[in-house]
């Protein structure tokens, strides 16, 4: 809120350093956004009071205007008609600057000449309004020839703009910044007590007060005052209101919300004669009730809305004969607004309760300075206080205004006053402090807590009623302690670094991600993070079919549901580079990826205030994924990451199997695409392969091949489901070894994997390693089937191997690929 | 089909087209045929220019006639085009093979190239390496929470004004609102808590990194999907002093001793006494410049002692245990020290900003 620093010191004498008051603020948590300097140069500005007023020949726009603004009569010429003579109107005088930079000279127009201007509050960026002169009110400082800031009552003025937290309903006013900041800088604070006199006849004799509804209404107060003359606020009221970013209105409307900016409490007036009935009621809005708020709009109240907590019950203000004429807490109606013509003000002051405004107000959309207080907790006995204050200033613009006597107060049930019973052991724990009983008291007393010491060493602390935020103990202690932090200055409180004897580090599965990275950038991927929210299309448009996880509530539509893949967020990457001319194009992306809810996977949430939950969370899963687009680069590209991978995270028993025709995975190439499987169960980990070339050119990313690999982390971080090596050494033998290659004649159903299995199998623990170094196809093998070559090398520990014994192996080998998978000897 | 010359049979003239398309063989094939029977020298064609020499009422017999038989043919035409063409994608498919166990990845060659880790994911692993180093561990969690977990559990019941600091994506599953995109990694927290609590294990000294969500219209500092690193120590006799000293810790450890940490009041519902923490700003060490607004510091996150309320979530007794919670962004950390001017550069993928870290 904009808090002007003249308003401050209506409340604790506070110093010129402006720096210094906003530095204090930022240290309260009472966050100083912006400093707006205000109101200089009006020193130089005289009132003048009106001489005569005159025609100019063949002009309509202007007149000749004389002043006396202290000295010799001035005469100038002036565009306004909104004053007689005898008004007091601002005047300045040849060579003065008005606060926009405006030097005013002497001129002439239509052959008279002009020696200054008459200014507007715009002019002179008093206020908003440029229509008229800025007729000053007959008030003791205002003589013709003073300075008009000295008439005023105005400084040039300091304009804090200041962030205050949710928690902090009591700060959210001119007098709570004032006595934080007071308590801060040990400045006395002060509440001024409003002066009224209520003459007029018994307030029940005007109007009624009734509350249906005391659960979400614990206390409404109703005062009426007569004779009551509505016009222009007085210019300190008017001119405070503009500084606080508040449009002047009228006096009767400006006093409600300087009251509210002043003190916190939203009040509300209205025209008693344009009530339906006389007095109020406040009650629950009847299912589908629709009321005209002030802003125009119809609004449908008492329907629930979506979410959780939301009761669909709203809090009506009606008029003595239930026909409403405002949302509680929220937004009047229209038809009982102050107008011009108003005599007879009926004040609403109310206390509401804060989750019946906050869910309102979040179901209609409609948030104003009101709703945002009540929401938040207004002092249900700060009401007295803001409506005297509110007769009080209307008094002064409207003298003849007669107060009622008497309030109509209809009280439900209100909080009691917490008490919290304060141990300095233990917010010096908490703090980390080594504050005294007395500090700890001399801290808070000055933000209006009560504290009596108790024998031991402890406080007993009253918690004023503009303190919703501190709670009963236990949890008031830690509410407690930071108000005693805020204060003492949390700069003051030492830095100690903790420690413990657990040792940090990462998890074998976030070591095991961050190698994976590493390898995918030593074979030249870049890293890309690419959006969780798609459109759906995007989903089929990479081939997965069936429900996507929707958002309730997207941003737009093309973000609507759920990635299910990175599939489509790395073509999109890869189209982006294509299209700005970039080469050499291998991407890759870690993270999660969701699919709907497993049958089953149904939580039943802790009951909470908003009760059980029955909760279905969608499936997550992370991915690793890569493409591979540079040139030259196809499905073996990504297989050779594959292997790279697999040899540098020690997996073993990971092979590819070709999908059948019905199982391709979504997106990929029919036939250049395998999953890839690990383990006993063959469980399928991930893919690998290309991506369908017409996928490819769908995206708009190139007519190069894509290389494909995606594999899912957590399947692959688990090791019963892919095993790794033993991390055991094996001896390495100081023999020589011997190689034997073989080129055997297989069918191509068969994989070369299973085949080099079956050689490893046979070969035992004299078979050093199987490589495949050779695939034929072609003159002398049969269709359907291919020539593959492997290198087979054994060696022993202990011992060369004899020409003999490695025949014996060769043979074992050979046997078994045909035993086995019907292989031939080419 | 050619060398009518009186008025066409529309009938035969369809029976002929059919025909001609069942032929084709290829799309390369049928393409020549449409144009044979629709184009404007086919039969059809001539019919219709034939149509000006007829009285009015023929005219719009015929006239009917052939834009149905046309409207057939096309229909025809576009079947068989399907057809064709998902046969010769499969047969380019079944030639274009590759059966991925055999390849010889010894024989692989591919170009020598080095590629870079995203910058957020560098930031991410250099913030968690100070962490480790401090005595923390890593923890993660879904990005799909339930409402008690990203919202109740940490003292945000449902409808408080609180929510509207965190504008919420829901999934739409279950009953409405029960589902959200974690709006920042605290329901980790919750989940190491209550882990703790049920397996008895606690002290707790981690730090959660992760992607979270809110709806924030992007701009050149915000972005609605971000990552956010927190962290969370639940010990004995641990104090506000004790989150003083580690932010500061931390804070020189990762931007260096030229820049140091300072905490204001603030407030979140799960902390109490709450505090936002700033550092020096990083662009003019302090100095004053336009991107601190003169005032030489930098807003970096939020932190404070775990709330009660939290602790009776969760079930920890907070007469025996206290505790601190601290968070910021990965991605605006990154943007601070890299002065990265925008943040949608790091979602561009853009290969000459990603090879640039």
């Amino acid at each position: 809120m904009r808090a002007p620093l003249s308003w401050l010191r209506d409340f604790a004498p506070f110093g010129d350093d402006v720096d210094a008051l906003a530095a204090a603020l930022d240290e309260l948590g009472l966050l100083v956004e912006g400093i707006e300097r205000v109101g200089e140069g009006l020193d130089r500005v005289l009132v003048s009071r009106v001489l005569e007023i005159g025609a100019i020949e063949g002009a309509d726009r202007i007149r000749r205007v004389v002043v006396d603004a202290g000295r010799e009569p001035i005469q100038v010429v002036c565009g306004a008609f909104n004053f007689v003579v005898g008004d007091l109107v601002p005047f300045a005088g040849v060579g003065t600057v008005l606060p926009g930079g405006v030097e005013i000279g002497r001129r002439k127009m239509r052959g008279v000449e002009s020696n200054g201007m008459l200014c507007s509050g715009r002019e002179l960026a008093l206020s908003e309004d440029g229509d008229g002169l800025l007729v000053l009110a007959e008030t003791d400082g205002a003589a013709p020839g003073a300075p008009l800031d000295v008439a005023l009552g105005i400084q040039p003025d300091v304009v804090f703009d200041i962030t205050v937290e949710g928690n902090r309903p009591d700060a959210w006013c001119i007098a709570g910044i004032a006595r934080d900041l007071a308590a801060r800088l040990g400045l006395p604070f002060a509440l001024p007590e409003p002066v009224v006199v209520a003459s007029g006849p018994p307030v029940d004799q005007l109007a009624s007060a009734a509350v249906d509804a005391p659960d979400m209404c614990p206390r409404l107060t109703v005062r009426v005052a007569q004779s009551v003359a509505v016009g222009p606020s007085p210019a300190l009221v008017a001119r405070r209101l503009v500084l606080a970013g508040m449009r002047p209105i009228n006096n009767v409307v400006d006093a409600s919300n300087y009251v509210m900016l002043e003190l916190g409490q939203p009040t509300h007036p209205y025209d008693l004669d344009r009530l339906g009935a006389p007095g109020l009621l406040v009650r629950r809005a009847t299912p589908g009730e629709v009321l005209t708020t002030l802003d125009g709009v119809a609004r449908t109240l008492g329907t629930p809305g979506r979410g959780l907590g939301e009761t669909g019950e709203d809090c009506v203000i009606c008029d003595a004969a239930g026909t409403p004429v405002g949302i509680g807490g929220i937004f009047g109606g229209s038809t009982s607004e102050i107008s011009p013509s108003t005599t007879r003000v009926l004040l609403e002051a109310a206390y509401f309760d804060p989750m019946v405004i906050a869910r309102t107000s979040k179901r209609l959309g409609l948030r104003t300075e009101a709703s945002a207080r009540f929401e938040r907790g207004c002092d249900p006995f700060g009401i007295d206080r803001a409506t005297d204050r509110f007769f009080e200033l209307l008094a002064e613009s409207s003298p003849g205004a007669v107060l009622a006597a008497g309030t109509l107060d209809v009280r439900g049930e209100l909080a009691e006053r917490t008490e919290v019973r304060l141990e300095i052991g233990a917010v010096n724990a908490l703090l980390g402090t080594r504050l005294s009983r007395a500090e700890v008291a001399g801290l808070l007393v000055p933000l209006g807590f009560d504290c009596v010491g108790t024998g031991d060493d402890a406080l007993s602390v009253t918690v004023p009623t503009n303190r919703p935020d501190v709670r009963p103990p236990p949890h008031g202690v830690a509410d407690l302690a930071e108000e005693v932090a805020r204060v003492h200055g949390y700069a003051r409180i030492e830095r100690r670094q903790p420690s413990w004897p657990e040792p940090g580090g990462l998890t074998e599965a976030q070591r095991d991600r961050r190698r994976i990275g590493e390898v995918l950038i030593g074979l030249g991927a870049n890293e890309a993070w690419t959006w969780s929210l798609v459109d759906e299309d995007e989903n089929r448009r990479v081939g997965l079919e069936g429900p996507s996880v929707a958002i309730t509530n997207p941003m737009s539509a093309d973000e609507g549901f759920l990635r299910r893949s990175q599939m489509a967020g790395l073509l999109r990457a890869l189209a982006w580079n294509v299209d700005r001319r970039q080469g050499s194009i291998r991407l890759f992306e870690v993270g999660v990826v969701f699919a709907p809810p497993s049958p089953g996977r149904v939580v039943t949430e802790r009951a909470g205030p908003g009760g059980a939950q029955q909760a279905m969370l969608p499936d997550e899963r992370e991915l690793v994924s890569a493409i591979f687009a540079a040139d030259g680069d196809d499905a073996a590209t990504a297989l050779a990451a594959l292997d790279a991978l697999v040899e540098e995270l020690g997996l073993t028993e990971v092979r590819v199997r070709a999908p059948g025709p019905a199982e391709v995975p979504a997106g990929l190439h029919p036939t250049r695409s395998a999953n890839v499987v690990a383990g006993p169960g063959r469980a399928v980990v991930g893919t690998v392969g290309e991506v369908d070339p017409a996928v490819v050119a769908d995206f708009g990313a190139g007519t190069q091949r894509v290389g494909w690999l995606e594999l899912d982390l957590g399947l692959v971080a688990d090791r019963s489901v892919v095993p790794r090596r033993s991390d055991r050494s094996r001896p390495v033998s100081r023999y020589p070894s011997s190689d034997v290659d073989l080129a055997l004649v297989v069918d191509d159903a068969v994989p070369a994997d299973a085949l080099a299995d079956v050689l490893r199998a046979a070969g035992g623990e004299l078979l050093e390693s199987v490589t495949l170094f050779d695939v034929y196809r072609g003159t002398g093998v049969a269709p359907g089937r291919r020539s593959l070559g492997f290198r087979l090398r054994f060696c022993a520990l202990d011992r060369t191997l004899t020409d003999r014994e490695v025949g014996e192996l060769r043979s074992g080998c050979v046997a078994a690929a045909e035993r086995e998978l019907g292989a031939a000897l080419r | 089909m050619s060398g009518h010359d009186g008025p066409v049979d529309p009938g035969a003239l369809e029976a002929e087209a059919l025909a001609a398309i069942r032929a084709a063989t290829s799309t390369e094939e049928l393409a020549a045929v449409e144009s044979a029977i629709l184009g404007k020298r086919s039969a059809l064609g001539a019919a219709h220019r034939a149509l000006g020499g007829l009285g009015p009422e023929e005219r719009r017999t015929v006239g009917a006639a052939l834009h149905e038989v046309r409207g057939r043919i096309e229909h025809l035409v576009e079947d068989r085009r399907g057809e064709l063409a998902a046969h010769e994608r499969v047969a380019a498919l079944e030639a274009d093979r590759m059966d991925l166990t055999e390849v010889v990845v010894a024989d692989v060659r591919t170009p020598l190239l080095r590629g870079h880790k995203h910058l957020v994911t560098k930031t991410r692993e250099a913030l968690e390496d100070v962490f480790v180093a401090m005595g923390f561990t890593v923890a993660e969690g879904r990005e799909a929470e339930t409402d008690w977990y990203n919202f109740e559990a940490l003292n945000i019941p449902p409808a408080h004004p609180a929510r509207g600091m965190y504008d919420s994506f829901y999934v739409d599953l279950g009953e409405p609102e029960t589902i959200v995109l974690r709006t920042h990694t605290s329901p980790v927290q919750i989940h190491l808590m209550e882990q703790a609590v049920a397996q008895d294990s606690l002290p707790i000294h981690s730090v959660m990194p992760g992607r979270c969500f809110r709806r924030d219209t992007p701009d050149a500092r915000h972005l609605p999907v971000f990552h956010q690193i927190e962290g969370l120590v639940v010990d004995h006799g641990i104090s506000f002093s004790h989150l003083a000293g580690t932010i500061e810790t931390f804070t020189t450890a990762y931007f260096g001793p030229d820049v140091h940490s300072r905490l204001r009041p603030s407030y979140f519902p799960f902390t109490e006494p709450s505090a936002e923490y700033d550092i020096t700003c990083t662009i003019c060490l302090g100095v004053g410049c336009r991107t601190c607004s003169g005032t030489g510091w930098v807003e970096l996150g939020g932190c404070g002692m775990v709330d009660p309320a939290v602790f009776d979530a969760v079930g920890i007794d907070p007469a025996e245990w206290s505790g601190f919670a601290f968070g910021f962004g990965i991605d605006r950390c990154a943007q601070m020290r890299h002065e990265v001017a925008d943040m949608r550069a790091l979602i561009e993928n853009d290969l000459r900003f990603l090879r640039q870290f």
